[in-house]
Order: structure tokens, then C-alpha cells, then sequence
């Protein structure tokens, strides 16, 4: 099973890097293993749960079926890169505020997804925030928490 | 810790019945927060397995020199390698039954056979699918209730583990099997029956179902120079640490297991799972090993009980139900696992929560060729509720009584006797199903929709029993500036423990609980605990922990006198410890522990006057509409009730109660592990076991938990992880009926169906 490795450059939250990989290293592999980045997770690896959501170019992906290849020259940012400074974004606080989460497995996904409805949708109605979150699932099903948090940071962000 | 909370800020409020933010809320929110499967460790290998594709069958051969010729791979390990570390490789908390790797024999589809080691988890993948086997095929069980009289044995021979008393009789038992048998007798059943107005008689069935924790089985093993370290998403880390130390012959103290936050459980994580077989790779390779299962391999560990419960109910002139009788088969699969924990604690209950003179159970936990079954959230409960549930509304509508008042009739009150012999104590059934019925306007005229859309209404309601007796420990260690650290070993999987334990802790010392931290379980450091399922965490580690707190209370107070100060929070212990040891240092550790109180099933009856310490109590009223033309059903509104006790942290008791029902709810309309007639499982994934998504939440949600007080449990509160699931399925279940009159007795509920069922009451029934 020896494979050819090669490198590629990308921006990841922010920064450029550059890592060593295998034609088969998906882009959730390298940014958990190469740089130790864990909010983005392995759940169900076949792109139906959402807790693996990484931003390419501004747009979510689901990591575990990206390949890492095709992230060459490409802007990659995770949950990481939310807060500020330490500062949480009104998403974030609003998730701590609502209970948003349970076990946490799922949430880094349900933020980059709500953060990706809100930047381009700043009001959204409960129909609209339900479709965006369509391909994320939450197994403690804080579904109805979810959706409070969201509408109350599209509040306060107005 | 919120170190913003200044250490004197609310000294006098109070913590217990505060909805304090979860402590790990922005770990949570920053993805931040540590789970195993984070854990990255030099000089690791990853174990992959290769599993069995038969159901039933005698090893001949085992061919794994394809896999050890991959370059990178570096072992491969069979049963037999086991051996040499192991010589009795069989573990499970009620029987010894379950080998670490199938030994001369397989006994389900997906039962592990080889593990493959190397250091590249995608080199170790591949290997193991080059290994194969050989095999003598063997009849194989998988229907519970044919097993139960089956020729075909799972196992040549029972054997049960010490622990439990009542299981003792099974050991060497040959050409069964049956894993456990609990009986009840009570009154002259006969008789009742005999003289009763009318008799009712329903089958109901539920279906295997997986847990599916998002953070999938995932543990890692480091062995020491002469002790090992387990790295585990487990919610019981002391069973764990004992059971790994009884597989080795080693004392508990060479033996740490650790945990960090669990990305779910559910009850899958409970006693062991993958641990020995790590164990045993990291012991037999003498490097770290990680196992991380995918989620697919998940379905092949442990499950739900597939159910199937006869019950039939004499009922008097005046609508009472003064007899019944259960018989319930618990589908185990290939190993017990708790399984006889759960045919067991649940069938105390089978009848439900209703005042009932005469009243036969027989519960019995069955050995089929599937996957393991074993404590799902509700420890059986909601399959009991489903099914005396369903049957208690159709004999109420047969009768033309309302379905909430033939309930009230016969509800349990406080001091009345349970059919075990169990007085009820601080039971608020009746408030539960009045609370439900306030809710939905029950009294209030309905729109029951018109043409193809029909809506309808229903209720249910359900109890339970804990799991007793049970041991909890907990230590809080105060540091010299006054701050406070809870060491214990109950699990946060996301039922916010963590912060609900702070809060007690707070209560006690009269500060802040943003300011008491609480560790992860660590068994080097936090002592012994039962562990973390069947809500029974509350109650007796709320106990254990609000004794050590009140233990350092005292503590803290005498060294505070000592030194002519006042104790007032934690700046008084730091000027405390300043005095009596010259410069901040020193600490002060409170201790307390808890064991609830039971008394053993008489043999002969089945009774005890003590078969819980508190009881949990559930209901839910559903709206929904159908499609006749479809048999779609949409979920309109769903109200839950609970009686959690007094709510230590009411925001955490009302998203546990909206979790459990929504869990419920896919586990009512669509979750279904599907076999093969020979035993494969035909959909271990997300996209075609299909649990409950953001569009499958009803549009109107209401959670209550009911005013109300455990009179025994620490600060009035009790477990409420389960409560939420009870009366779910079978509320659903009434509402169809209530809708387009036609009774489903068997989950799921889906589409098909409700439509065969629809067609069939008109009179054209469809082909199969
Ligand atoms: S892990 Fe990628 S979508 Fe589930
Ligand atoms: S919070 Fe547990 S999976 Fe969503």
C-alpha cells in the first residue's frame, strides 16, 4: 500500500501552511492530525452528519469527503477560527445562552453553518434556518435550542 | 471555572435550582472541548477488526498472511494470540459469555474475528479486509420468542458472572437460551380473570435499534512498564478499571482508566465494550493502541432490545383494571452484555403505573444470533410503555371511556402499593397526566381535519424504576486560597452533570458555582462509582457529592474558628489557611459516599417492599395529522411532562426531557435496524437507519416538569435523562388511532405501514 505523497500550500484559518499528504488523505485528516485542529470531527465519514463541516473558499464542505488534494491554493477555515481574540461570536454566545448543545459532538458544525446562513442571509425565517441545517444531525437532538440561538443572534446582529 | 465570578459574589443565593450555564459551554462552542477522539499519542497503532459474515458457526481456519504481507502492517491478532495474556478471555458483567476475539466459535454477523495492527489507520483498513475465514456453518436463532423454545443454543453452557445473586442458578445451565427469567405473582390472577367484566388480549413488538453516539466507540490503551493506562469514551471508567484488572489477574491499581467529555452515549458506553480487546492489542504489542470504530461498526457492538410482550388485562364492570398478566421476551443477541439487568429492573414495571391487584410478569432476557442488546436510555422502559400503553387506550376507547380518564381512574397515588410490593413514594402520576391534559386543552373541542387530511390526539404515560443498589463516591478538595475542585467519576455526555454536581457543591460551601471545577473521571485520582447510566447519577452521586461538600463544610468552618474568623466563602478559608499554616498552602478534603437502599425480589413472588429509591415518571400528549392517501404522518405538537423532582437546574432538565422525547420520536417513526433472513444487518449507516433530522421536529415543542419534591433525594431532585422517552411511542401510536382508527402494534410506525393498516380497516387490504 505505498502511495506517492506530495505537498500542498493552503491558507488555514488565516495563515498559509503547507502539508505532506497521500491521494487519499481527506481534508478533515489533515487539518485534525497535521495541525491538531479537533473541532472539526469524524462521525458518520460519508457526508450525512455535518460534524465534520470545514469552510473551502467560503463554503461549507463536509471534510470527511473532501480530499485533502483539492484544498491546494484554497482558504480553509474551522470553528477555531469563530472566536476573535478570544471573543465569542454572538452565534457562539447565543448557543451557550440557549443550551444549544449537549454532548458538543455536533456543534462546530451547526456554528459554521449558521455562521455561512447568517452571513448571507442576516434575517432568516425559521423555514429558512431549518433548510440550511438540513445536513447537519444532532443524535441529542437539540434541534429546538439550536433554532432559538440562531434567531436570537440574527436578532442581536441586526 | 468561570474565574470571572469574584470568589465572594453571591454567597447567599442560592445555586440549586439555578440555570447556571454548562461549565463547558465555550470548550463546546470553540471546539475546544476534549473528547477521546481527539487523543493523538507518538508511536501509536491503530487496531483495525475483521469481523465475522456468518451468523452461527464453528471456526475451522483463520488465513491472515495476505494481511501480515501488507507493508506497514505490524500484527495481526486472532482469539488464540489473546490467549497468551488472557488464558479466560471472556468478559461481561452478568455472564462471563463474551470473548475478546471469537473463540472456536461465531455467533453473529459482525462478531469481532482478527485485529489487524499498524501505524497507519488506512494500511491496518486494508489489511483487514484481506483476511478470511473458514467456518462450519450452524443453524442459527434470531426471533425471541422462537428462541426461547429453540433447539438451536447460542451458547453450550451459561455462565454467569459473581455480581449478581439472583443469576447464580444459571451457572452450567446446558441447552437454553434463556439468560434470565424474572417472575412476579401476585393475588389470585385466575381468579380476577375468572370474574372480570371484560378481557383484553394485544401482542406488541419493537424493533433492534442502534444508539448511535456521534463520537463512535473510541478508546486507547498505553501500556506501562508493569500497569496500563485506558484511554476511554466510557460512561463507566471504575467498571472499566475492574473488569480489565479481574481479564489480567491484576490488582485494581495497576489498572487507570480515564475518560474526557463523551460525545454522547446513551447507555452504548456502559460497562465494557471495545476496552479489553485495546487492552489486550496494546499488552500483546507492547506499544499505545487506538481503536476509533466507524460509525458503521458501531451497529455490531451493542444495541436496543427488540421486544416482543403478550399482555392481557381483566377489567371490571366500573372500568378498573383488576388483573393482568405480561409476558415479555427480550431479544439479548449473541452476549448478554446488561442485558438481564434490563429484563429484569424493567419487568418490575411491566404493568405499569396503575393500581392493580392480581398481576403475573414474565420477563425473560433471550439469547438470539444478532448483536448484543443491552441499556438504551430507559433501560427497557419505553418498550414496556409502548405496549401497556397501547393496550390501556384501546380497552379505554372499546370501553367509550376517555382514554385520560380511564387513566386517572386507575392511576397510582402516593401510598398505594405497586403490584412488587413497593409502596409509591413522591409519584406524581396523577399531576403528570393533569399537567398533559392542561396542556393540549383535552377538555376542549378538536379539529379533526376533513378529506384526506385527518388529525387526531393521544396521551400515555410511564414509569420506572432505578437501578438499586448502587454505590457512589465523591471527594471536594479545597485549595489554601479557598477554591474548590470535585473529584468524581460520573460522566458528562452531555446531561450536564458536570455543572449540575458544581452547583451542589456550591450550595453547600455558600459560593459561586461558576467557581467549583470539577475534574475529568480519572480512576488514578477520582474514587469509585457505579457509574453513569439509568438516571440514577442525580440522585446517588448528588448524594455522594453533596456529603463531601457538607464534610469539607465542616472543615472549613473549624479551621476558619481556629483562627477567630468567620466563615463566609472561600476568602475566609484562604485568611484560615494563612493563619494555621504561615503562607498559602495546605488543602482540605471532604469526603462522602452513597448507597441506595433495596431489598432483593423475593424468589418464589417476585415482591419486595423496596425495589427503587425514587421513581421516574413520564408522559407525553401528541397531535398529529394523517394522510390517508400516504399514511404520512406529520407530528403537529408534542407536550412532555415529568416529574423530575425539584429541578436542579431547570434550563439542563428541560433540554434533557426535549432530547429524550425527540430521541423517542425516531425511534417511533423511522429507526430500524433491518436483517437479512440469515442475520447480516442490511443498513449500518446514517443515510438508511435514519434518525431524526432538523426537519423532523414537530413545530410546537412544550417540556414541563411538574412541581414536585423527592423527599429523599439530595436537595429534592432525582434522575431525568430517561423520563422524556416514556410515553412517546405510544401517545403517537393513540393519536393515529384517535385520527383514522386503526391500531399499529408494531414499531416503526412508518408510512407503509399506517397505509396497510388504513386499507386493511376499509376492507382492501394490500398484497405483502
Ligand atoms: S463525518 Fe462527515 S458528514 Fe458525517
Ligand atoms: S449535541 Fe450531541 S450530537 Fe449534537
Amino acid at each position: 500500500m505505498s502511495v506517492a505523497t506530495r505537498t500542498i500550500n493552503f491558507t488555514l484559518n488565516g495563515a498559509p501552511v503547507s502539508a505532506t499528504i497521500a491521494p487519499h488523505h481527506t481534508l478533515l485528516e489533515v487539518v485534525r492530525d497535521t495541525f491538531g485542529l479537533n473541532g472539526a470531527r469524524e462521525s458518520c465519514g460519508q457526508g450525512l452528519c455535518g460534524c465534520c463541516t470545514l469552510m473551502v473558499n467560503g463554503q461549507s464542505v463536509s471534510g470527511c469527503l473532501s480530499l485533502a488534494a483539492f484544498a491546494d491554493g484554497a482558504t480553509v477555515t474551522t470553528v477555531e477560527n469563530l472566536a476573535v481574540d478570544g471573543k465569542l461570536s454572538p452565534l457562539q454566545t447565543a448557543f451557550i445562552e440557549c443550551g444549544a448543545f449537549q454532548c458538543g459532538f455536533c456543534t462546530s458544525g451547526f456554528l459554521l453553518m449558521a455562521t455561512e446562513l447568517l452571513a448571507s442571509n442576516p434575517k432568516p425565517t425559521e423555514g429558512e434556518i431549518r433548510n440550511h441545517l438540513s445536513g447537519n444531525l444532532c443524535r441529542c437532538a437539540t434541534y429546538p435550542e439550536v433554532m432559538r440561538a440562531v434567531q436570537l443572534a440574527a436578532e442581536r446582529m441586526a | 471555572m468561570d474565574t470571572k465570578v469574584s470568589p465572594d459574589q453571591v454567597i447567599d443565593a442560592q445555586q440549586v435550582g439555578r440555570s447556571v450555564p454548562r461549565m463547558e459551554g465555550a470548550a463546546k462552542v470553540t471546539g475546544r472541548a476534549e473528547y477521546i477522539h481527539n487523543l493523538r499519542l507518538p508511536g501509536v497503532l491503530h487496531g483495525k477488526v475483521f469481523r465475522s459474515r456468518i451468523a452461527h458457526g464453528r471456526i475451522l481456519s483463520i488465513d491472515t498472511s495476505a494481511a501480515r504481507a501488507v507493508a506497514g502492517v505490524h500484527s495481526v491478532v486472532t482469539g488464540e494470540d489473546i490467549r497468551r495474556i488472557i488464558p479466560e478471555p471472556y468478559y461481561g458483567p452478568a455472564f462471563h459469555d463474551q470473548p475478546i476475539l471469537a473463540l472456536d466459535k461465531v455467533r453473529y454477523v459482525g462478531e469481532p474475528v482478527a485485529a489487524v495492527l499498524a501505524a497507519d489507520p488506512h494500511v491496518a483498513e486494508y489489511a483487514a479486509g484481506l483476511i478470511t475465514a473458514e467456518y462450519e456453518e450452524l443453524p442459527a436463532v434470531f426471533n425471541e420468542v422462537e428462541a426461547a423454545t429453540s433447539s438451536v443454543y447460542v451458547h453450550d453452557e451459561l455462565k454467569p458472572a459473581i455480581t449478581f445473586p439472583d443469576l447464580k442458578h444459571l451457572k452450567g445451565k446446558r441447552n437454553t437460551n434463556v439468560a434470565l427469567d424474572y417472575k412476579l405473582r401476585r393475588g389470585d390472577v385466575a381468579a380476577a380473570f375468572a370474574s372480570a367484566a371484560h378481557v383484553f388480549e394485544h401482542e406488541f413488538h419493537t424493533q433492534h435499534i442502534m444508539h448511535t453516539p456521534f463520537e463512535p466507540f473510541v478508546a486507547l490503551a498505553e501500556p506501562l512498564d508493569d500497569s496500563v493506562t485506558i484511554h476511554t469514551s466510557s460512561q463507566m471508567p471504575a467498571y472499566v478499571r475492574l473488569e480489565i484488572a479481574r481479564l489480567l489477574g491484576w490488582p485494581e491499581n495497576k489498572v487507570r482508566a480515564r475518560t474526557a467529555y463523551l460525545g454522547g452515549g446513551f447507555g452504548a458506553k456502559v460497562y465494557v465494550k471495545i476496552e479489553p480487546l485495546v487492552v489486550a492489542l496494546a499488552l500483546l504489542a507492547r506499544r499505545p493502541v487506538k481503536m476509533s470504530l466507524t460509525m458503521e461498526e458501531q451497529f455490531y457492538v451493542i444495541g436496543k432490545h427488540a421486544t416482543t410482550f403478550r399482555i392481557k388485562s381483566a377489567i371490571t364492570a366500573d372500568g378498573r383494571i383488576a388483573a393482568r398478566k405480561c409476558e415479555v421476551f427480550w431479544n439479548g443477541g449473541a452476549y448478554a452484555d446488561i442485558g438481564p439487568r434490563v429484563s429484569q429492573k424493567s419487568g418490575f414495571t411491566s404493568t405499569g403505573p396503575y393500581q392493580i391487584e392480581c398481576a403475573e410478569i414474565d420477563s425473560a432476557e433471550i439469547y438470539t444470533n444478532l448483536p448484543p442488546a443491552g441499556a438504551f436510555r430507559g433501560f427497557g422502559i419505553p418498550q414496556l410503555v409502548w405496549a401497556y400503553e397501547s393496550h390501556t387506550d384501546i380497552i379505554a376507547r372499546a370501553l367509550k371511556i376517555d382514554p385520560l380518564e380511564f387513566r386517572r381512574r386507575n392511576i397510582l397515588h402516593d401510598g398505594q402499593e405497586h403490584p412488587t410490593g413497593t409502596v409509591m413514594r413522591d409519584a406524581e402520576f396523577d399531576e403528570v397526566l393533569v399537567r398533559i391534559a392542561a396542556r393540549m386543552g383535552w377538555d376542549q373541542p378538536f379539529d379533526r381535519g376533513t378529506g384526506t387530511k385527518r388529525r387526531g390526539r393521544g396521551i400515555a404515560i410511564g414509569v420506572k424504576a432505578s437501578i438499586a443498589p448502587t454505590t457512589s463516591f465523591a471527594l471536594v478538595n479545597v485549595s489554601a486560597d479557598g477554591s474548590a475542585v470535585l473529584f468524581c467519576n460520573t460522566i458528562d455526555m452531555g446531561q450536564a452533570s458536570n455543572t449540575a454536581n458544581a452547583q451542589l457543591v456550591a450550595e453547600v460551601l455558600g459560593i459561586a458555582a461558576e467557581r467549583v471545577k470539577v475534574t475529568q473521571a480519572d480512576t488514578d485520582v477520582t474514587p469509585f462509582d457505579m457509574g453513569t447510566l439509568g438516571s440514577r447519577s442525580m440522585f446517588h452521586m448528588g448524594h455522594a457529592v453533596r456529603l463531601a461538600a457538607e464534610h469539607a463544610r465542616t472543615q472549613l468552618e473549624a479551621l476558619c474558628a481556629e483562627g477567630g474568623i468567620t466563615y463566609s466563602g472561600e476568602q475566609s478559608v484562604a485568611q484560615g489557611f494563612r493563619k494555621k499554616f504561615g503562607m498559602q498552602a495546605g488543602n482540605i478534603f471532604g469526603v462522602g459516599h452513597y448507597t441506595s437502599r433495596y431489598q432483593a425480589a423475593d424468589p418464589v413472588t417476585g415482591m419486595s417492599k423496596e425495589v427503587t429509591p425514587f421513581w421516574m415518571i413520564g408522559g407525553a400528549g401528541i397531535e398529529l395529522e394523517v394522510d390517508t392517501e400516504t399514511g404520512h404522518v406529520t407530528i403537529l405538537r408534542m407536550v412532555n411532562v415529568v416529574d423530575a423532582g425539584r429541578a436542579i437546574n431547570p434550563r439542563v432538565v428541560e433540554t434533557q426531557i426535549s432530547g429524550a422525547a425527540l430521541m423517542q420520536m425516531g425511534q417511533t417513526m423511522t429507526e430500524e435496524m433491518i436483517f437479512t433472513s440469515a442475520g447480516e444487518l442490511t443498513n449500518p449507516s446514517l443515510a438508511y437507519y435514519k434518525i431524526p433530522g432538523i426537519h423532523d421536529i414537530p413545530a410546537s415543542i412544550e417540556n414541563e416538569a411538574v412541581e414536585a419534591e423527592t423527599r429523599n433525594g439530595p436537595f429534592g431532585s432525582k434522575g431525568v435523562g430517561e423520563s422524556g422517552t416514556f410515553g412517546v411511542s405510544p401517545a403517537i401510536a393513540n393519536a393515529i388511532d384517535d385520527a383514522v382508527g386503526v391500531r399499529l402494534y408494531s414499531l416503526p410506525l412508518t408510512p407503509e405501514s399506517i397505509y396497510r393498516a388504513i386499507c386493511a380497516a376499509r376492507g382492501e387490504p394490500l398484497e405483502d
